[in-house]
C-alpha cells in the first residue's frame, strides 16, 4: 500500500465524485470543467518544471502544437478522440524532446525567455499561414469516440469523461513519480546543481525528462481544449499572453500538490469567465488584480491555505 | 542595389524604433534584475497620451512646431507617474521574492492597465498625424519616406548616446554601475540603493512611454499596441544581452534590418524572423551577444 496516500486518495475521491456529477452537471459548469481539466493539465507540467526551479513563459507552444495537430487531423477526416488526442500530445511530446537537447542547457530567466521566443516562433507561423485561417483559426469538427458518436449535449458529456479519466491517471502519475528518487531529485536540481552532478546524477537529464513530460500533458490539454471548445486560433492558443496564463495558474495553485493545480485552474477558469461576464469592460483588470493579490498575499497559492488550516487543527 | 538601400533605410528605421522601447527594458533589467512586462503599457500610454496632447495642442493657434513638445511632455508625465506609482507601490515589495514572481507580478500590472487604459480612451482608434504631415517627406531613390520617421533615427542615436554618456562619464552613472555589480557592497559604501532604483524604474519607464509618444503620429493608435510591442522589446533585449545598452543597439538593429529585408523579400516569414533571430542567438550564447560576464555562486 506503499503507493496510495492522501494525495491519492483524495483524487481518486474527486475523480469518483467528478465522474458522476458530469451526468447532473449544467451544461456551462461542465464547459468551465473541460477548461479547467484542460488548463491544469498544462499547469501540472508547469509544476514538475516548477520543482527543479524552472518557469516557462513558452509552454503556449505545445499547448499549440497539440489543439493544432488535433484540429488539423479532424480536417483530414479523422474524428476518433482517442486518436486525435494521442496525436496531439505526441506531437507536442516530440517536439518538448528535440527542443529539450537545446532547453536543458539553460537556467532561470533565459530558459523562460527562450521558451517563448519558440512558442512565439510558432505564433508567426500560424498568423501568417492562411490555410489553418491565420488570425482567425478555423473550427474542429465534433470528434467520435471509438466508434460512438454522441450528438449535441452528450458530446460535452462524453468528451469530460474521457478527459476526467486520463487527467486522473496522468495526475495519479505524476504524483507517485515525484514521490521516486528521480522526481525527488527535482528539488536538489533547484537547490544545487552542482552538487547533484556530484552524488552522481545528470542535472540536464532530469531536466530534459521533465521537459518532456511538461510538453506532454501541455499538448494533452491543448487537444482537449481544440476538441471543447470546437475552435482554434492562434491569439487563445498560441500567443505569449497564454503562457502567462498558465504560469498564473500554477502561481495561484502553488506547487505543494499536484491536485491543487486543478483547484487552480479551475479558480483561474471561474475569474475569467465571471469577470467576462459581468464585467467585460475590466475583465483583465479583475484578472490581474487577483494574480497580484495572491502574489502578495497568498505566496505559496492556494495549496498553503489547506497547509495553514492543517497545522491550526494540529 | 536600389532595393538594398530601400531595405537599408527602412531597416534603421524599425531598428532606431525597437531600440527605443527596448532600451528602457534593458536599462531596468541591467540595475534591477526585473523583466519589466510593464513596459509594454508604458509604451501604450505614453502613445495615447501623446496622441491625445497633440490633438489638444492642435486644437489651439500656437506655432506648429511646439507639437513636438507635446511628444516629449507625453513621455515624461507617463514615465514619472507610472515609474514612481508601480516602482514605490508594488514592486519594492517583492525585491526579495524569486525573480519569476515579479515577472508575473508585472504581467498581472501590465493586465490591470490594459484595462485602465480602455477605460480612460476607449476602443477607438486615435490619429495624430499633425507632426508628421508638418515635416512632409523626402524620396530616396525613387522611394518616398515620410521625414518623421527618419527623424527617429536621430531620437535613437540621441538617446543611445545620452543614455551612455550619461551611464560612463557622470558621477551618477558610476554609483549606477557600482549598484550593478554589486547592490549590497554598494550600499555598505553608503549608495542609497533605494532612490538608484526609483530613479532607475523611472528613466525607464520614460524611455518606454517616449517610444510610444513618438511613434504615435506614424500608427494609429488603438488597444492592443502593448501586447505586440512587448514581445519585439524582449526579443532585441535578450539578443543583445540583458543590461547591456550597445546590446539593444546591436539587437535592435540586427532585428530591425533582418525584419526589413524579410519584408521586401519574403513577406511571409516578416513576422516570426525576429524570434527566429532570438532562438538561434540565444541557443549560441545564451546570455546574449553582449551580456556582462556572470560569477556562478556555487
Amino acid at each position: 500500500m506503499r503507493y496510495v496516500d492522501k494525495t491519492v486518495v483524495g483524487l481518486s475521491i474527486a475523480f469518483v465524485v467528478l465522474l458522476f456529477a458530469d451526468f447532473f452537471m449544467a451544461e456551462w459548469m461542465r464547459f468551465i470543467g473541460l477548461q479547467s481539466l484542460a488548463r491544469g493539465a498544462v499547469a501540472l507540467g508547469l509544476l514538475v518544471l516548477w520543482r527543479t526551479g524552472l518557469v516557462s513563459f513558452g509552454h503556449a507552444l505545445y499547448f499549440g502544437i497539440g489543439a493544432y495537430a488535433a484540429a488539423m487531423l479532424t480536417l483530414v477526416g479523422y474524428h476518433d478522440a482517442f486518436f486525435l488526442v494521442l496525436a496531439g500530445t505526441l506531437a507536442s511530446g516530440l517536439l518538448a524532446f528535440l527542443l529539450g537537447f537545446l532547453l536543458r542547457r539553460y537556467r532561470a530567466i533565459f530558459f523562460a525567455l527562450l521558451n517563448m521566443a519558440f512558442s512565439m516562433i510558432l505564433y508567426g507561423v500560424i498568423v501568417k499561414t492562411e490555410e489553418l485561417g491565420s488570425t482567425d483559426g478555423f473550427s474542429v469538427l465534433t470528434p467520435t469516440f471509438l466508434g460512438y458518436a454522441p450528438q449535441g449535449e452528450a458530446v460535452q458529456t462524453t468528451l469530460f469523461l474521457f478527459t476526467l479519466v486520463f487527467t486522473y491517471i496522468v495526475t495519479v502519475g505524476v504524483h507517485l513519480y515525484l514521490k521516486t528518487t528521480l522526481g525527488g531529485m527535482s528539488m536538489a536540481v533547484r537547490e544545487n546543481e552542482i552538487r547533484v552532478e556530484y552524488l552522481g546524477y545528470s542535472a540536464e537529464k532530469v531536466i530534459h525528462v521533465k521537459y518532456v513530460f511538461s510538453g506532454l500533458v501541455a499538448g494533452f490539454g491543448g487537444a482537449i481544449m481544440a476538441l471543447a471548445i470546437g475552435q482554434v486560433d492562434p491569439d487563445s492558443m498560441a500567443n505569449w499572453n497564454v503562457s502567462g496564463e498558465f504560469v498564473f495558474i500554477t502561481i495561484l495553485s502553488g506547487i505543494g500538490n499536484v491536485g491543487a493545480t486543478y483547484i487552480g485552474a479551475l479558480v483561474f477558469e471561474l475569474i475569467r469567465t465571471y469577470a467576462f461576464e459581468y464585467a467585460p469592460q475590466v475583465w483583465q483588470f479583475i484578472l490581474g488584480g487577483s494574480l497580484l493579490a495572491i502574489i502578495m498575499f497568498l505566496p505559496d497559492g492556494i495549496w498553503s491555505l489547506i497547509d495553514r488550516l492543517r497545522k491550526s487543527e494540529g | 542595389m536600389q532595393e538594398l538601400i530601400v531595405i537599408l533605410v527602412d531597416g534603421l528605421v524599425f531598428s532606431s524604433y525597437l531600440f527605443m522601447v527596448a532600451v528602457g527594458l534593458t536599462v531596468i533589467f541591467g540595475v534591477m534584475k526585473i523583466l519589466n512586462v510593464t513596459h509594454g503599457s508604458f509604451y501604450a500610454f505614453g502613445a495615447y497620451m501623446s496622441a491625445t496632447l497633440i490633438g489638444a495642442y492642435y486644437s489651439t493657434d500656437w506655432p506648429e512646431f511646439g507639437g513636438f513638445l507635446a511628444i516629449f511632455a507625453a513621455a515624461l508625465v507617463v514615465g514619472v507617474f507610472f515609474g514612481i506609482v508601480l516602482e514605490r507601490g508594488l514592486l519594492r515589495f517583492l525585491y526579495h521574492r524569486d525573480e519569476h514572481i515579479i515577472v508575473l507580478a508585472t504581467f498581472a500590472m501590465f493586465l490591470v492597465l490594459e484595462d485602465v487604459l480602455l477605460i480612460i480612451w476607449g476602443t477607438d482608434p486615435y490619429f495624430a498625424f499633425e507632426p508628421m504631415t508638418l515635416l512632409g517627406s523626402v524620396d530616396i531613390v525613387e522611394m518616398t519616406f515620410d521625414v518623421y520617421s527618419l527623424t527617429l533615427i536621430c531620437l535613437a542615436v540621441v538617446v543611445g548616446l545620452g543614455l551612455w554618456l550619461g551611464l560612463t562619464k557622470t558621477k551618477w552613472g558610476k554609483l549606477l554601475l557600482a549598484v550593478i555589480f554589486d547592490r549590497e557592497v554598494s550600499q555598505a559604501m553608503g549608495i542609497n540603493v533605494t532612490v538608484v532604483f526609483t530613479v532607475t524604474f523611472v528613466i525607464g519607464a520614460i524611455m518606454g512611454a517616449l517610444g510610444g509618444a513618438y511613434i504615435a503620429p506614424t500608427i494609429s493608435v488603438n488597444p492592443g499596441i502593448g501586447v505586440e510591442v512587448i514581445v519585439l522589446a524582449f526579443a532585441v533585449v535578450v539578443i543583445g544581452g540583458m543590461g547591456s545598452i550597445p546590446g539593444a543597439m546591436i539587437g535592435a538593429l540586427l532585428v530591425g534590418i533582418s525584419r526589413a529585408a524579410a519584408v521586401h523579400k519574403f513577406p511571409e516569414i516578416e513576422l516570426f524572423v525576429i524570434y527566429a533571430i532570438m532562438a538561434v542567438v540565444l541557443s549560441i550564447r545564451p546570455e546574449g551577444l553582449f551580456a556582462p560576464a556572470q560569477a556562478r555562486k556555487i
